[in-house]
């Protein structure tokens, strides 16, 4: 990898160490764990769904800077968006930090996760962005 | 041998301008091993222990001095005393499943200590909950060692089996394996020794310790993948039922019957891995020829110089016996709120290679009460410059991530 900083950058660092979104939620329609054995990586998300529209989401939980930003800044990226919105974006991540998709129309829809293109060139640590990721499309598949 | 003439034979520091740092995970291989492979299959390769013809009896043979060779490189007194398997964790199965299965009742006690690898303790949990016996452990002090009261209480008349790691590959302390069996024997029960992370660096000499079982893998002290030793004692292993069932290992099979092939080959089911065993024989004449000697005095100087050189890092927590005589090759540390595998990223940039994780043992971890840690584990050929560029890199990833950290 050319530049550590393309990964490590200032909204990783920030969202990483001093995330606004790690807490407990209350009322929450969903709560569900997402864990990596191998890293020992788990967190906890948790989503309250107003009608079709996810209206907050929170997590707690401890992992490396990846996955504990990552989950940070897929709350802010998906709160306020209706599930099939958000599935969208789900897929355009996923897509993007596996090298699959380099639509620039659709790296956009992806607001701020878009820090986390530099993922793809290291492949140890692609699972740690992926997590949170998997975990909400794995609660939103139930949804429908 | 200097240790820039050893690095001479490692054809990968030609080509990976690395420090290479995860010896605990799998060491390097010498010239000499990776030339034994070729050799073997282009001058010796034919299924050993089948045909009449000499390919075949060359091969078989070329088995055999393995075998012969690791008895005496352990001092086993019998050859056929020494199982060949793929790994430690294979020969860890095979006396779980052919002698705890077979031998552990009701109420019966398995001892281990909580610095088990994955490897010693799941197959324990299995065993023990089918036969309704109890599974044990003997804990650490704040000294990242087992006290002797630990194990004195641990091990009572109930215990039937002690598995202990006589290095833990988490945290390098050297256990007192030889005081364990003492106890163990004494109580009539027996004992299994992990070796997989003691043999690279010191001498096993299993009937001075009066070890029952002793396992390690070949590839952790330079030979091939897919090798790994079963030493059991002859008494045992002749009493203990097969673990593979095949061909290779029987005597007479009938439609519904079979009686099984003595030791060694009773336990050895199906085509062996004769390439493997051979790359271990020269692993192991490559040991020989630069001595344990020379091996503890490369390895202390540069350990111990890692030690010292980590030890002034304030920024990181140690997970570390202060006694240095009970210490092998491992260190593990973390950069104080900053995640493991961050570090061995960040790490990796400098072509610093360091294991980051649980290192298989997540018992420990959660008794120590964090997640993971990174762990640089050191052999003879590593050097005072590969301890530099760890802590230039430590440095960095600490510059990196302090300005973040507990704000």
């Amino acid at each position: 990898m050319e530049d550590l900083t393309d990964v490590y950058n200032e909204l990783i660092m920030e969202h990483s160490m001093n995330s606004y979104n790690k807490k407990k939620l209350e009322n929450a329609d969903y709560s569900e764990i997402g864990h990596n054995p191998n890293c020992g990586d788990e967190i906890t998300l948790e989503i309250k769904m107003n009608g079709d529209i996810i209206e907050d989401m929170a997590f707690t939980g401890h992992g490396c800077a990846i996955s504990q930003a990552s989950t940070s800044i897929m709350i802010d990226t998906l709160k306020g968006k209706t599930i099939n919105e958000a599935k969208e974006i789900i897929k355009i991540f996923i897509d993007m930090i596996k090298r699959e998709t380099t639509s620039e129309d659709d790296l956009k829809k992806l607001e701020d996760a878009i820090a986390f293109k530099n993922v793809s060139n290291m492949p140890a640590r692609v699972k740690c962005a992926l997590l949170a990721w998997h975990t909400i499309e794995g609660i939103l598949n139930k949804e429908n | 041998m200097n240790v820039e003439e050893i690095r001479k034979d490692f054809p990968i520091f030609e080509n990976r301008k690395i420090a290479y740092l995860d010896n605990g995970a799998t060491t390097q291989k010498p010239v000499q091993v990776i030339n034994s492979m070729k050799e073997f299959y282009e001058k010796y390769n034919a299924n050993p222990h089948r045909g009449a013809y000499t390919l075949s009896l060359e091969a078989t043979e070329i088995y055999e001095n393995a075998r012969k060779k690791v008895a005496s490189f352990i001092n086993a007194k019998h050859a056929e005393e020494i199982i060949f398997s793929k790994n430690a964790t294979e020969s860890l199965n095979l006396i779980a499943y052919s002698y705890g299965m077979e031998n552990l009742k009701k109420d019966d006690e398995v001892v281990i200590s909580i610095m088990e690898h994955h490897s010693n303790l799941v197959p324990w949990q299995k065993i023990t909950k089918v036969t309704g016996s109890k599974l044990k452990y003997m804990y650490i002090n704040d000294e990242f060692e087992i006290p002797d009261e630990e194990i004195e209480n641990k091990i009572t008349s109930k215990t039937k089996i002690v598995g202990i790691t006589h290095v833990s590959n988490s945290l390098g302390t050297i256990n007192d394996v030889k005081k364990i069996i003492k106890c163990a024997h004494k109580v009539g029960a027996i004992v299994i020794v992990d070796a997989s992370q003691s043999i690279p660096h010191m001498k096993i000499d299993v009937q001075q310790l009066d070890a029952d079982f002793l396992v390690f893998s070949g590839h952790k002290m330079l030979s091939p993948l897919g090798i790994g030793v079963l030493y059991g004692k002859k008494s045992l292993l002749e009493k203990m039922t097969p673990f593979l069932m095949g061909g290779d290992m029987i005597e007479y099979v009938y439609e519904q019957d079979t009686t099984f092939a003595p030791l060694p080959n009773k336990f050895e089911a199906g085509t062996q891995n004769v390439e493997g065993a051979y790359g271990l024989d020269v692993a192991i004449d490559y040991i020989q020829k630069i001595g344990y000697d020379k091996i503890q005095e490369i390895e202390s100087e540069v350990v111990s110089y890692a030690r010292d050189e980590l030890s002034k890092l304030e920024f990181l927590d140690l997970y570390l016996t202060p006694n240095k005589e009970n210490h092998s090759s491992v260190i593990s540390f973390n950069i104080k709120g900053v995640h493991p595998h961050d570090v061995a990223s960040i790490l990796d940039t400098e072509g610093v290679c360091v294991r980051s994780g649980n290192h298989c043992t997540q018992p420990l971890m959660r008794f120590l009460k964090i997640d993971s840690t990174c762990r640089a584990s050191f052999y003879f050929y590593n050097t005072k410059e590969d301890v530099d560029r760890l802590v230039k890199a430590l440095n960095k990833a600490y510059n990196m991530f302090k300005k973040y950290i507990n704000k």
